[in-house]
């Protein structure tokens, strides 16, 4: 409270110290015959001065900041397709930046160097053709070489992945990243939002996840015949509100168990198989040195982006609609502690689309390891596959704990 | 009324039989004079508010985590207990922020004060083609800032305890937090973050509410400049503040409709469980059955607004700028015909560019190559203008007044953000920097600088022209050399740590610690540095405050053309009157360049003075 006080104290004081400045200042220049509009030539001189001065301010910061992070600051690439995007950036820099240093130079020179002196009458020149062609063209030719650089290198990073590349999903929910590897047979199984369930945080499909989401959401907690009962319960007052919600409630549940249904009758179970060896991984996402990796990626609930800075690779992640990248990794975590002489660094996957308030922290370590130690790495996780987590007890009987309920509406 | 004054006695005739009361004169007054101050004052209170916003979010993010009194003061116990500020609240802030610095203070402010002060007057019109409509584009902007204010006191769905009756607003904390962008599926779910409830609600309200404002306005200020030009006012002897406008008006025409069915369809999402951006989702625990819908639709109408919307904020500027170098510089404008040129080429290649936002959305390659085609194509038109504003300088008499400082730090800043524009417009090199510090620089630099410089430009140099007074030149000068300097010393260090690769909209950078201390280091630091020269320049938007309304009441009185001008508004007499001129309106004989013409005894020739004997025109 007092400093709240003491803060309003200062502003009141501040703005009549300086009313009275002003008027002080303004009695002055009335003995002086000055009037405002009049720029002196003191003043004027002064201005083109400090344009002159800013600029060499501007300049000095920006050779500055360059110099004292080592050119951009953003340490080396670590993909091979971060090295094309690399090159093609610091090429694009060095254009921009003597653009930038050629262009300020002649506005702040001309600035200084052509301030009105008395006597002097600027020179009238409306326009010259030859000149404005000039600028239109020379321009025109140096985008053209951008845009046929860009457009290699853009199509060279978004192409198609080759066959042999590595299948991984990444899977992405308000505050954290899932990676699924694809296997043994190097192929994702199919998904489906509708299928998620505590023991299947992923919605993976095979006939058993099918049936026991139907299970769930007819019998589960809060499922359809729950919700039923306390609507058809006499013995209990339901405030309007309540009801409203409940049956709206119930209208989507009664919608999502129809499409289920139909899930079901489609589904194909020749294709279980695929999903049962993909492998789920939190935390930290292993990847293998100089191996192509194609990533798809899908959102559980808003847009995200998968943003891996020391790989130069981003894209976003959309609910109800999968989006691809590629890269290869061509640089182990081991190697780039080495070059950074950083110990404990990492690299990582970020999260860099406004999700809601822990968006900053939505992030998942990455690793890259040589050949040897990442397949030493992946055979302890081929025991951990979907098959083996979803029915870990030997009897071949899908485990639907109580909790797993996919909804709990009501509160 | 006021005009009685003046010595002029043959009034227009409609100026006789009223006496006007306080309410028609200043409040629902339908003078375009009046009606443009309006505009001027709501902005700065915005601008202001959104100033004080970014300080606020700047203190957490040079020092995350640390209890701060001034947060606690502003923020209450609710959005920063103890002095630390709430995560979901740093969100809202930033979009408020943003959105009431776009929109508001750039769109509402920039456009509607100067297009409705110059319009009328630079053409040599009594008022805009419609006063009542003018009056009602200001009212339906002024409700729309009011409400985008007071979402930001948004608690439990309700305003100050004072509930809203209805269905559509009885949760939700705080103001919108998914940016100013406002993408959904995060807008559209009340569920994801706490100010998708009715604070969201109120950011959509507000939103059909100002594009209506503007869509009325812009509509006046077309059918003003088609139809009102004085005699002798041809379209290639129009100033070209007018030509920005005029452009400026017809790309609000045609893009704010598309942004407002994007608002209709996201409130229909909100509150009729439509699908037409939600498809397969779950919240939580919670499963949606919207299909077929999709984020990305939203994307395509947002940006084909936003994009030409950063037009919208800095044409203007680039108009106005034009007219205070040539005025100041004593010298035509180099290459008239090409900024025409210029103008119109950015005006339409605009309306073909938006998916450089939206690069890494997923979009087929081939669409992205066809962006970036169009994108860098807008570089061309804006390098003419600057060679041609770098020109118009070179063997001028430059006079230093503080709208001419800012005209030409305008420039420069017009230069330093478009360079980087060539960067996120190459989609394979967005892929690395897309939505992190870099772009934060980029848009700082052209909008936040550029087209604020613009404004500060028009501030200084036409505020005798609105409140027939003088401005204070030293304290201008103070003003322009700490904001020039307190914001480079802001947006510069931002490329740095956007190239570095620090995502945009992240509350606390200190998570960088986890896993690259190197960056870490880097960005904490720039951090620190860049919140200190924003409260430097804050701190200097001081100066300026009170330059303005002080002013306002004891600035000198101006004279009729102060700056020795040649368009038509320093040929209307100082004191304001309705029809701007007593008598008949001024004809026009020349274009608005004639500074410095060889054999002209002044160095200004103002566009109504007849061609001399054997004169050309130019
Ligand atoms: C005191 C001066 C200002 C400071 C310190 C400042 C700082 C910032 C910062 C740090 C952000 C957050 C960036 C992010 O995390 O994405 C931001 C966002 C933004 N600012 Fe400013 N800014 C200032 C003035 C302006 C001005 C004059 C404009 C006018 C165009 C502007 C427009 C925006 C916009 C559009 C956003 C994006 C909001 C969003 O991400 O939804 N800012 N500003
Ligand atoms: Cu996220
Ligand atoms: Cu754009």
């Amino acid at each position: 409270m007092e400093s709240k006080l003491i803060i309003i104290l200062i502003i009141v004081i501040g703005a009549i110290a300086i009313s009275q400045l002003v008027r002080v200042y303004e009695l002055t220049a009335k003995l002086r015959k000055h009037e405002e509009h009049e720029i002196p030539v003191r003043d004027n001189y002064l201005n083109a001065m400090l344009m002159l001065v800013f600029m060499v301010i501007q300049f000095g910061g920006l050779i500055y900041l360059m110099i004292k992070y080592g050119w951009t600051g953003r340490g080396p690439a670590a993909s091979v397709q971060g090295e094309y995007t690399d090159w093609l950036l610091d090429l694009n820099l060095i254009l921009i930046t003597a653009i930038f240093f050629l262009t300020n130079f002649l506005l702040f020179y001309f600035s200084f160097k052509y301030v009105k002196r008395p006597g002097v009458k600027a020179y009238y020149y409306p326009h010259n053709n030859k000149l404005e062609i000039l600028w239109t063209v020379v321009p025109a030719a140096v985008l053209a070489v951008i845009i046929i650089l860009g457009l290699q290198t853009w199509n060279e990073v978004t192409g198609a992945s080759p066959k042999e590349a590595i299948n991984i999903e990444l899977y992405s929910k308000q505050f954290d990243w899932t990676a699924r590897y694809s296997g043994t047979d190097n192929m994702l199984g199919k998904t489906d939002y509708k299928l998620i369930l505590g023991n299947n945080e992923l919605g993976l499909m095979t006939e058993a996840t099918i049936d026991s989401s139907i299970h769930a959401m007819r019998h589960g907690a809060g499922g359809i015949l729950d919700i039923q009962k306390i609507l058809n319960n006499r013995d209990t007052v339901l405030t309007d509100s309540l009801v409203n919600v409940l049956r709206k409630d119930l209208g989507t549940k009664e919608r999502l168990l129809r499409l289920l249904n139909q899930m079901k009758a489609t589904h194909n179970p020749a294709l279980d198989k695929q999903v049962y060896d993909d492998i789920i991984q939190r935390d930290t996402l292993y990847l293998c040195v100089n191996k192509p990796y194609e990533f798809s990626f899908r959102s559980k609930d808003v847009i995200h982006s998968a943003y891996f800075p020391h790989f130069r690779a981003q894209m976003n992640t959309v609910p109800g609609y999968g989006t691809r990248l590629k890269f290869t990794p061509n640089m182990t975590t081991a190697e780039m502690r080495k070059i950074k002489n950083l110990p404990a660094f990492h690299y990582v996957l970020m999260c860099n689309k406004i999700c809601g308030g822990a968006h900053y922290k939505m992030k998942m370590m990455v690793v890259v390891l040589e050949e040897e130690e990442y397949n030493a790495w992946m055979k302890g996780k081929e025991s951990k596959n979907f098959k083996a987590t979803y029915f870990p007890a030997p009897s071949a009987q899908a485990v639907i704990p109580a909790e797993s309920t996919a909804i709990s509406a009501m509160n | 009324m006021a005009s009685a004054a003046h010595d002029v006695n043959s009034h227009d005739q409609h100026e006789h039989h009223h006496e006007e009361s306080f309410v028609s004169k200043y409040i629902f007054s339908q003078d375009h004079k009046m009606i443009g101050k309006q505009f001027l004052i709501t902005a700065v209170f915005m601008g202001v508010v959104a100033m004080l916003l970014s300080i606020l979010f700047r203190i957490q993010l040079a020092w995350p985590g640390e209890s701060s009194d001034f947060l606690n003061f502003f923020l209450g116990d609710q959005w920063a207990p103890e002095g630390v500020l709430k995560e979901d609240m740093y969100l809202g802030l930033v979009t408020i922020h943003g959105t009431i610095m776009v929109f508001f203070l750039l769109t509402g402010g920039l456009s509607g004060t100067f297009s409705n002060i110059l319009i009328p007057l630079q053409l040599g019109a009594r008022d805009m083609a419609s006063g009542f409509l003018n009056m009602l584009s200001f009212w339906f902007f002024f409700l729309s800032s009011l409400l985008m204010f007071l979402s930001l006191f948004v608690m439990n769905g309700s305003i100050f305890g004072i509930d809203i009756p209805g269905d559509w607003g009885t949760i939700g904390n705080g103001p919108a937090m998914a940016g100013w962008t406002v993408y959904p599926p995060l807008s559209a779910l009340p569920q994801a973050v706490s100010g998708s409830g009715f604070g969201m609600t109120l950011w959509l309200i507000s939103m059909t509410i100002f594009i209506a404002g503007s869509l009325i306005g812009s509509l006046n200020y077309i059918v003003t400049v088609i139809n009102l030009r004085t005699a002798g006012m041809t379209m290639t002897r129009m100033p070209l503040t007018i030509w920005a406008f005029f452009v400026t008006a017809i790309l609000g025409v045609l893009s704010f409709p598309v942004l407002l069915s994007a608002a209709l369809l996201l409130m229909m999402d909100r509150m009729a469980g439509t699908s037409f951006y939600l498809s397969d989702i779950m919240v939580g625990s919670e499963m949606l059955s919207n299909h077929g819908g999709s984020p990305i639709l939203f994307q395509h109408l947002f940006w084909f607004l936003g994009h030409p919307e950063v037009y919208i904020v800095l044409l203007p500027a680039l108009g106005l700028s034009s007219e205070i170098i040539a005025t100041n510089a004593r010298k035509p404008i180099f290459g008239y015909k090409a900024m025409i040129g210029s103008i119109l080429a950015i005006g339409f290649l605009s309306f073909i560019v938006w998916g450089h936002h939206m690069f890494i959305t997923g979009m087929n390659p081939f669409l992205g190559s066809v962006f970036v085609f169009t994108t860098l194509l807008i570089a061309i038109p804006s390098a003419v203008k600057v060679f041609n504003y770098i020109t118009t300088l070179w063997k001028g008499a430059i006079v230093y007044t503080p709208a001419m400082l800012f005209a030409i730090a305008l420039v420069s800043t017009f230069i330093t953000g478009g360079v980087t524009g060539i960067i996120l417009a190459d989609s394979a090199l967005d892929i690395a920097v897309h939505d992190t510090y870099f772009v934060v620089a980029h848009f700082h630099i052209v909008m936040g600088m550029s087209a604020v410089f613009g404004m500060f430009a028009g501030v200084y140099h036409w505020f005798p022209k609105m409140y027939r007074r003088m401005m204070n030149t030293r304290m201008g000068y103070a003003h322009f050399w700490i904001t020039l300097i307190g914001a480079y010393g802001v947006f510069f260090p931002m490329h740095f740590v956007g190239i570095a690769g620090a995502p945009r909209r992240y509350y606390d950078y200190s998570v960088y610690g986890e896993f690259d201390t190197d960056s870490y280091n880097m960005i904490m630091d720039l951090n620190v540095i860049i919140t200190v020269f924003a409260i430097i320049a804050a701190i200097g938007q001081v100066i300026f405050l009170f330059n303005f309304f002080y002013s306002i009441y004891r600035g000198p009185v101006a004279p009729q053309n102060p700056w020795k001008s040649n368009t038509l508004e320093w040929t209307a007499p100082v004191e304001h009157m309705h029809g701007n001129w007593p008598g008949a309106l001024p004809v026009v004989y020349r274009w608005p360049y004639d500074y410095s013409k060889p054999g002209a005894a002044d160095d200004f020739i103002p566009q109504n003075v007849p061609l001399a004997e054997g004169e050309i025109e130019h």
